[in-house]
């Protein structure tokens, strides 16, 4: 590894990255409706994800409803409650998530980030949106045809997702089951395209190791996704073949009120272990771009360069990598061979040493860094402390002989959601605070950013704490009540009633967020182009918003890493990526 | 640079990675977006086969005739594939002739081979194998009714390129989309080959 002056790299080749002819809108309808730039669509998928995801908030609500003050509510049922149940896991994973992080945040981020004027393949990213778009509004359509959603889980395991005695067997698992394959056909337009942007459209001199970390995070998280969704497209296909052609893949014999129904001889584990060789990555795919993208923030406003970089890149690669050979720690309890356990416990502790390692660095960011509490530091840090807490009770869920007690109760919740649902929602919160000026030109108000941190993330414990209480007095989950029972005693229900009351109000609290979003589009104050004084190239755009093209006649060239941050001797205290060495006297140590 | 040597550079050090070096691989975007797309469809393709043989190790499995029929309709994708790489390497070669038969050829066969495909169907349910009547049955109907999907797939652009190719267009601008074509219906022909063996052994 040699130094050299910086004269050395004054010489610039010509640009190996060709212009590409950009698509130019010619009306309305195509420049903001069937748009093929990057940043409309971003805007539309982020738009559709938080739409369906307040349906998500709102099922929540339903359901610690009935758990909070059981026997008090008339218009919810057991099989409401099932509905409940299932429409929220998959709203909140697959169409919200997964379609925020990569739809939104890879449409958004990687072209401005890598340098690139667009995705490489516009068309097919429009016809993305559309297609998941379809399957949003026929996922919603399951709440208007007989019998209603379906309540089989959000597993949809087999046999009882597709047998009469589970609500929306009749049409809503079917429903379910036609919106997720026409997901995973939009997402793999939309994957191929985030994947070959990152690898071919970098902008001259944005090497792989100088990416920012958010986009490692998104392409790794891409790659998973585009390997572990054809899974659940698989099981997918087979269950409704089950469901409608009375095909026997997963279906045993049944006797059913004493008739013996057409189906025969399937085994319903395979769909377990074809459902969770996608679910398990399905933690990732979500977990990893917010990994990269807290890595961004926290990095940006403690005015620091990221600790360990490359480790930062490795551990992504590692965990994306082991992610695919621990799916069964999802069937410890179904019947599988015993030896299977003690392979995949294993496994799934080794996953904890890269996770652990990424947990290390963020905070020797922080380490000595001139911290300023930004509410985008605030969710960042928040998300520190929500991920070390959801990841410590996922090692105990991984070792067999803890998870068979734990694992049809509320601990298991607890710990899911604290690691996949608020830990990433943190992060997706922080995202927004942060590029909300990029993407509108005006800050968020800092005081009602204020309130809604706290309130969100002093709630989401209020929230998810008792419930590891509750897990260990053995309150199974799935229940639709309790009832009376010799083991749990009376004081659960007030511990359940308490997180029912902080739900309501956490969930009305969003509501000040989003005050906030539509206030701060013409009342926030104006941000300029790079408001947080960050190095990475999406804040050295000309204009702010970015423009049709992104970067004005020229793409930027890079000539150094994005975590220039606090270089001794340097003007600032940052060096924006496409600064040349000769434009600044400081150098960059490494850590 | 390899790859893991690129995963090694220090990028805090001022001039690693510097300008010269060529970002991303040498080849058009669309190829790269081929080679992963097909890397998605082999995972999918496996994660069937690996299903197939998990449900066939059960006890009601009862494997399914196999049409003669099959025999032909495999020559008929390899027509289409040795046609489709006919065609390309005439259009490296800048012959338009070669070219158009080659498609012209290649999309016959394939046609042909969709029908044929069409017809063992009919042929094995007019000898009762349902799909609902055994899972062997109905992993044959799936798994040789998603690959036809897939030819489908492959015919839309073989029928945009073939129109421009008639409407007029010269033989560059039609060349990256045929070799891309072609990589896709050999890679089709191999899944094919293995789905018929797989048929064939068990």
């Amino acid at each position: 590894m040699t130094d050299t002056t910086p004269a050395d790299v004054g010489f610039a080749p010509p640009a190996e990255v060709e212009e590409v002819e950009l698509y130019h809108a010619k009306s309305w309808i195509t420049k903001y409706v069937f748009s093929q730039d990057a940043k409309v669509i971003a805007i539309q998928y982020s738009a559709t994800a938080i739409a369906v995801g307040m349906v998500g908030l709102v099922l929540s609500w339903l359901m610690r409803l009935q758990l909070g003050f059981p026997e008090t509510f008339s218009f919810i049922d057991a099989a409401d409650y099932y509905q409940f149940i299932t429409m929220h896991g998959m709203i909140m994973v697959i169409y919200l998530l997964t379609a925020l992080f990569l739809g939104g945040f890879g449409n958004y981020l990687i072209p401005l980030m890598i340098g690139a004027r667009d995705m490489v393949f516009p068309y097919m990213n429009m016809l993305s949106y559309w297609v998941y778009l379809l399957a949003v509004l026929l996922l919603m359509a399951s709440y208007f045809v007989p019998g209603g959603p379906t309540g089989a889980g959000w597993t949809l395991y087999p046999p009882q997702s597709i047998l009469p005695g589970t609500p929306g067997h009749e049409w809503g698992i079917i429903l379910m089951l036609v919106s997720l394959v026409l997901f995973i056909v939009g997402f793999t337009m939309g994957g191929l395209n985030y994947v070959v942007t990152v690898l071919q459209a970098r902008t001259r001199g944005m090497t792989l190791m100088r990416l920012p970390l958010t986009v490692w995070g998104i392409f790794i998280a891409t790659i998973l996704a585009l390997l572990a969704f054809p899974a659940l497209l698989v099981g997918g296909v087979m269950l409704l073949l089950d469901r409608v052609l009375s095909t026997s893949f997963f279906m045993p014999s049944i006797v059913l009120m004493g008739e013996s129904l057409d189906y025969g001889g399937g085994t319903p584990i395979l769909f377990q272990h074809l459902f969770w060789f996608f679910g398990h990555p399905e933690v990732y795919i979500v977990g990893l771009p917010a990994f990269g993208i807290v890595s961004d923030l926290l990095s940006v406003h403690a005015r620091r360069n990221i600790f360990g970089y490359r480790m930062m890149v490795w551990a992504l690669i590692a965990i994306g990598g082991l992610s695919f050979v621990v799916w069964a720690h999802h069937m410890y309890v179904s019947g599988m061979n015993p030896y299977f356990g003690f392979f995949f416990a294993t496994t799934t502790l080794i996953i904890a040493v890269p996770t652990a390692l990424k947990v290390y660095n963020w905070v020797l960011t922080l380490w000595r860094g001139n911290i300023r509490l930004t509410i985008p530091m605030l969710f960042a840090i928040g998300f520190i402390f929500t991920f070390i807490n959801g990841g410590i009770t996922g090692l105990f869920l991984g070792n067999v002989v803890v998870d068979v007690p734990l694992s049809d109760t509320m601990f298991v919740v607890a710990h899911f959601h604290m690691v996949m649902g608020v830990a990433p929602l943190l992060v997706i919160f922080g995202a927004i605070y942060h590029w909300y000026p990029k993407i509108t030109g005006r800050m968020l108000n800092e005081t009602l950013g204020q309130f809604h941190f706290w309130i969100t993330f002093v709630g989401a414990y209020s929230i998810f704490f008792p419930l590891h209480y509750l897990g260990f007095l053995g309150v199974p989950r799935r229940y639709y009540e309790i009832g009376e029972t010799a083991f749990i005693p009376a004081s659960a229900q007030s511990l359940n009633a308490f997180v029912t009351v902080v739900t309501l109000i956490v969930g009305f609290a969003q509501l000040v967020f989003f005050y906030n979003l539509f206030r701060s589009l013409t009342k926030g104050e104006p941000a300029g182009d790079n408001p947080w004084q960050a190095t990475t190239l999406e804040w050295q755009t000309s204009e702010t918003p970015p423009g049709h093209g992104n970067f004005g006649d020229e793409l930027p060239v890079v000539y150094r890493w994005a975590y220039d941050y606090s270089v001794p001797g340097a003007v600032d205290d940052f060096i924006p990526q496409n600064k040349a060495p000769d434009e600044t006297t400081g150098r960059s140590e490494p850590t | 640079m390899s790859i893991i040597d690129k995963l090694m550079v220090k990028p805090w050090i001022a001039d690693q990675g510097a300008l010269e070096e060529q970002n991303g691989f040498a080849q058009p975007a669309k190829k790269i977006a081929l080679w992963i797309f097909l890397a998605v469809v082999s995972v999918l393709f496996s994660l069937f086969i690996s299903a197939y043989f998990m449900r066939m190790e059960l006890a009601d499995w009862r494997p399914l005739a196999d049409p003669g029929l099959l025999w032909i309709n495999t020559a008929l994708l390899i027509v289409s594939s040795v046609a489709l790489q006919w065609a390309r390497v005439s259009a490296d070669r800048g012959q338009f002739s070669g070219l158009k038969f080659g498609l012209l050829i290649a999309g016959a066969a394939t046609l042909a081979f969709l029908a044929g495909q069409y017809v063992a169907w009919q042929q094995l349910i007019a000898l009762g194998y349902f799909a609902s009547s055994n899972p062997a049955n109905a992993f044959y109907y799936l798994l040789t009714g998603l690959h036809g999907l897939h030819l489908l797939g492959g015919l839309v652009v073989w029928g945009m390129t073939t129109n421009k190719l008639m409407g007029g267009s010269q033989v560059d601008e039609v060349r990256v989309t045929v070799e891309l074509c072609a990589i896709y219906w050999h890679f089709l022909l191999l899944v094919w080959l293995i789905l018929f063996g797989l048929l064939l052994a068990t």
